[in-house]
């Protein structure tokens, strides 16, 4: 049951002006991995990567059990891939695609094909090239999806959607893993959708790997403390501090590690805590690529 | 269309709310039990299915049944699915401790104001009888008594 679906282990791929650098990561069958980062970050890399589209320079591949990119035609057979990029024949209506699609597929399911088209409200005889940016989103995510593929890569799912339709997307994507044998790798500059509906957020920033952690206990560590120092008292060293601002005698201290210990850090220095708060995904993420970055830097 | 809302448990998570949304979901099942919408015995959606209909991922879901499990108010039979625990009282009892909670609330505003446990005591009872409804006004004059 707790299958490894995707699974890198000190995978390198350079550029002349990009370097994804010593990636291991692993997603197990039944879980979604949210996947940040800024532009270029090396996002899509990573999913070309997992694709077999590119070739690792370092490192070791495993999709659904077969080495990447030497077994890639056993494991595209269960893989339902979607990048913004991807052709489709403009002339060509939707339905053809999924003519298309449906003959190279033997696990097309027709009944859920239609299901998804009247859910994203698309339509067998459009032509691709009227589609709006939206409907092209969705067509491509419908022919991704219709085969039910254990394994769905998808690059930007959510991106340039209206807020209707991407709701309709996460629908359609938690409506996958109801069946706890499939598995979602997909990458989102929208930090809320990622907050939603992962089980594992992974951060990755210039190339490398900063942050892969469950959901729960990632956004349970981080807090922003606000203290009251009477005169004479520091700021004290609070355990995971990654951020400190203070104004006067008041003090705000960033911690990806709160705890008891927190607490007591403050008490035995003297230190009040007026306020303790949650961080959203888009604040921690913020927060960790700031810190990471400036620890590079030194 | 009854029968198709029947199925489903409306529970809901509200993004404009700060608080987690495991914790979210921990109140509203407490909620269903406490007012007797899902008594003893009554089965939950099961993990993955309410992961899909509140689109809120499986990490999540599986937090909150497992503090409630801790709480003792649903069980979990391997296989066979989460059910809300069979405890004489249940739902008294989360009433209570939601109004006990409430108080906590004012005895902690009510110390702060400098009232004595007796004067918060009397203060509750006035504000008791000022939300009774129309009956209450047919006592006789509070000003009399607190004279």
């Amino acid at each position: 049951m707790s299958a490894r679906v995707i699974q890198l282990e000190g995978v390198e791929k350079a550029y002349r002006f990009f370097r994804l650098a010593d990636v291991h990561l692993s997603l197990e069958a039944g879980q979604v991995m949210g996947l940040v980062g800024a532009n270029g970050a090396g996002k899509s890399t990573m999913i070309r990567l997992l694709m077999g589209m590119l070739t690792a320079d370092r490192g070791e591949i495993r999709v659904l059990g077969h080495a990447m990119p030497a077994e890639q035609a056993l494991a595209k057979r269960h893989i339902g891939f979607v990048a913004e990029d991807m052709g489709l024949y403009g002339q060509a209506t939707l339905g053809w695609h999924m003519q298309l699609v449906r003959g190279l597929r033997d696990s097309w399911d027709q009944g859920y094909a239609e299901h998804l088209l009247r859910h994203f409200n698309l339509h067998t005889d459009q032509p691709v090239r009227g589609l709006s940016h939206g409907e092209r989103v969705k067509a491509l995510l419908l022919l991704a999806l219709a085969p039910r593929p254990r394994l769905l890569l998808l690059d930007e799912p959510t991106t340039g959607l209206d807020p209707v339709a991407r709701h309709e997307v996460l629908a359609e994507l938690m409506d996958v893993v109801r069946d706890e044998r499939r598995a979602i790798l997909f990458s989102s500059h929208h930090t809320q959708d990622v907050e939603q509906i992962s089980d594992v957020i992974t951060f990755l920033d210039r190339g490398r790997i900063v942050e892969s952690r469950d959901k729960e206990s990632f956004l349970d560590g981080w807090r922003r403390v606000s203290l009251d120092l009477p005169p004479g008292v520091g700021v004290p060293a609070l355990p995971g501090a990654v951020a400190v601002s203070t104004s006067g005698r008041a003090a705000v201290v960033t911690t990806r590690e709160y705890s008891r210990a927190v607490e007591e850090a403050c008490a035995h220095a003297g230190a009040t805590i007026r306020d303790v708060q949650r961080l959203t995904l888009e604040e921690i993420f913020v927060a960790t690529v700031t810190s990471q970055r400036e620890e590079q830097q030194r | 269309m009854l029968c198709m809302l029947s199925m489903h448990s409306s529970l809901l998570i509200a993004h404009a709310d700060a608080r987690p949304m495991y914790l979210q979901l921990i109140e509203q099942v407490q909620q269903r039990i406490a007012v007797g919408d899902w008594p003893a015995g009554h089965e939950l959606p099961s993990i993955r299915a309410l992961a899909a209909e509140t689109r809120v991922s499986v990490i999540t879901i599986k937090r909150a049944y497992s503090e409630l499990e801790r709480a003792g108010l649903i069980v979990t039979r391997q296989g066979r699915g989460s059910f809300v625990a069979e405890r004489a009282g249940l739902s008294l009892e989360l009433r209570r401790q939601e109004l006990d909670g409430q108080l906590a609330a004012a005895a902690d505003l009510g110390r702060r104001l400098g009232l004595s446990a007796d004067a918060l005591a009397e203060r509750m009872r006035e504000v008791a009888r000022a939300h009774e409804g129309p009956e209450a006004h047919r006592e006789p004059p509070r000003s009399h008594e607190e004279s």
